[in-house]
């Protein structure tokens, strides 16, 4: 679906009207991201982080697939495949801290594509079902993120190993089970291996699957944007191409310069030295910490520290852990105010970024080692991320009283531009 | 269709508004349901640990070497195994404790085997994530109660690496174990 006044295709070249009326890919792709497809005027640069993580699964698939054509998935040779890569495979150092590194910018990313969600609203109606995909496409992230982690085989990747299906053993009767099945043994080994690998493999085309959904969600009521007021007439909209083919070609030029820099110059910056010791299943690290992106999940599941109500502690921080993602399938409906963007929010803005401090504090505690104060900072930083969620924001959302919205796109745009 | 569905005879059979077609879909969908679990059960059941990861399941550890207070740490089912051999004092320290008030409570008689009740044998994965301990090699930390110490989460295991502090929800597990001899013991 798409607005009434948006441009019709209508190919002149016979070959494309041949095309058009055999296999209309480009009527698709005009109707999706070209001059037929209308979108407000006012996006402002977070509305660039959808296609940049677009980018991003592209530079992980490709990169990925080349490094599968060195890499063997055996718990004897694994470790020493990935250094063959790092030393012997031509450019082979490039691509290996070309795919590492790229899921460091694919999380951010992402990150700050859900940071745009939240601050102008975009979970809200009509656009619930982009949301709960997009949460999808979150978790199936983290599932390929943690795997491909395991893959080369180092301290950190098999304590990572352990840990995670860790997770499983605290359910109650069939947990433990569940984790042999999982891992194929008793400790993660060769069979534990494989099978990540091959799902490592398998997944990112899943997550790709599932963007065409997404988009396809999105394209129903269209983009929202910065007022969070909905589009009205033409005048408030221009096509995607060549307007925001060329915004968006901006920021992917300077998405590849950041990640450039972080590649060519600080490769190593967010990497775990202790993951270039091999995996020695007699022996844990020190400090068993997660990727970057992971941390304020590992501080939530650390938070529990006593039993309570006859649940042991271990069952409370896996069961919080998994909630403090799961919450956000239902982030739609606890937030029942009518305006979407913040911006007209007094009262919620405050709450907004302290939940943003809330979840950087919960970073720093999940990366720190298990100690006061870390501990205690967790926990209370853990409570107030779900309070933010279940208390505070159904209430905000119905005692607040936001401020005027414009009329339209066009009168706050033009707004703007008087008062500059 | 809809051609058929109008077509007298096709409701000649017709009782109660069930058709004989409403069988043949029935039965047509439970077989291929029947299928679909007949194929879905060994794609689930591979992921199992596999023949020759449950052959390694037993081994067997000569203790003549290891003096009171000492530890060992050796490897069965890929998994670290602790065989510590307690001194009087660790007994008496591990008796000493209030059952009844530990998370998991079990005393150190049922955690050894009569009259060999120095040996402590466990496995040295931590019960919370599973992490190895440390305090089996001399010099690493033993944590607040002289047991076992896990860095991971601070878990802190007395000296009959019973649970005392931190996240774990359980003591560390006991494997299936008989001495064969008196310094030999089979594990698994």
């Amino acid at each position: 679906m798409s607005f009434p006044w948006a441009k019709h295709y209508e190919p002149t070249h016979p070959f494309m009207q041949w095309m058009d009326q055999k296999l209309p890919l480009p009527r698709l792709v005009y109707n999706a991201i070209g001059a037929g497809y209308p979108v407000p005027r006012n996006l402002n640069y977070f509305w660039n982080f959808g296609v940049l993580a677009g980018a991003a699964l592209v530079i992980q698939i490709v990169t990925g697939i080349v490094l599968a054509m060195h890499y063997a998935a055996n718990g004897a040779v694994a470790f020493d495949s990935v250094e063959h890569i790092m030393r012997d495979v031509n450019s082979g150092w490039f691509l290996r801290y070309a795919h590492a590194n790229g899921a460091t910018m694919f999380f951010i990313v992402v990150y700050l594509h859900i940071f745009r969600g939240l601050y102008f609203g975009s979970y809200k109606a009509p656009r619930e079902m982009v949301w709960l995909l997009g949460v999808v496409i979150f978790l199936l992230m983290m599932a390929t993120a943690f795997m491909g982690y395991v893959l080369p085989w180092g301290q950190m990747s098999f304590w990572g190993a352990q840990v995670i299906t860790g997770f499983f053993s605290a359910i109650p009767v069939v947990g433990e089970p569940i984790r042999q099945w999982l891992l194929g043994g008793f400790a993660p080994d060769n069979a534990a291996l494989n099978r990540f690998f091959s799902l490592h493999y398998l997944l990112p085309f899943v997550i790709a699957a599932v963007i065409i959904l997404h988009i396809w969600a999105l394209h129903i009521p269209g983009s929202s944007n910065p007022t969070g007021v909905e589009v009205k007439d033409e005048q408030d909209t221009v096509p995607f191409h060549p307007y925001y083919t060329a915004k968006d070609g901006f920021g992917l030029a300077i998405f590849l310069i950041v990640f450039a820099v972080l590649l060519f110059f600080a490769p190593n910056m967010l990497a775990e030295p202790v993951n270039y010791v091999p995996a020695n299943p007699l022996s844990t690290p020190a400090h068993i910490v997660p990727e970057w992106y992971f941390w304020p999940f590992y501080a939530i599941l650390r938070a529990f520290t006593v039993d309570f109500l006859w649940v042991p502690a271990k069952l409370w921080g896996v069961i919080a852990m998994f909630s403090s993602i799961l919450l956000l399938f239902i982030l739609p409906w606890l937030d029942n105010s009518p305006v979407r963007s913040t911006t007209y929010r007094p009262l919620y803005k405050w709450f907004f970024w302290l939940l943003m401090f809330d979840i950087v504090i919960l970073g720093i505690c999940g990366m720190k080692p298990a100690a006061e104060p870390w501990v205690r900072m967790g926990q209370i930083a853990s409570a107030y991320y779900f309070a933010h969620f279940l208390i505070i924001l159904p209430i905000v959302s119905r005692i607040e009283r936001p401020l005027p919205l414009p009329n339209s796109i066009t009168e706050a745009v033009l707004a703007k531009h008087k008062a500059a | 269709m809809a051609v058929v569905e109008t077509d007298p005879s096709a409701n000649a059979g017709m009782e109660d508004g069930v058709r004989r077609r409403d069988f043949i879909n029935i039965a047509a969908v439970s077989f291929a349901g029947v299928g679909v679990v007949a194929v879905a059960l060994p794609l689930v059941n591979q992921m199992n640990p596999s023949a020759d990861v449950l052959a390694l399941a037993s081994i067997e550890v000569d203790l003549s070497a290891i003096q009171p207070g000492q530890a060992i740490k050796t490897s069965w089912r890929k998994q670290p195994i602790f065989i510590r051999n307690l001194t009087p004092a660790e007994i008496e320290d591990a008796k000493k404790v209030d059952v009844g008030g530990l998370r998991d409570p079990e005393s150190l008689e049922a955690r050894t085997k009569p009259g060999k009740e120095n040996w402590l044998i466990t496995l040295g994965v931590c019960t919370h994530l599973g992490c190895v301990p440390l305090g089996a090699a001399a010099g690493e930390l033993r944590g607040d109660f002289g047991g076992y110490f896990c860095p991971c989460h601070g878990s802190h295991y007395d000296t009959a690496a019973r649970i005392r502090k931190g996240p774990a929800p359980k003591n560390l597990v006991v494997p299936e174990y008989a001495f064969t001899s008196d310094t030999v013991v089979q594990i698994g």
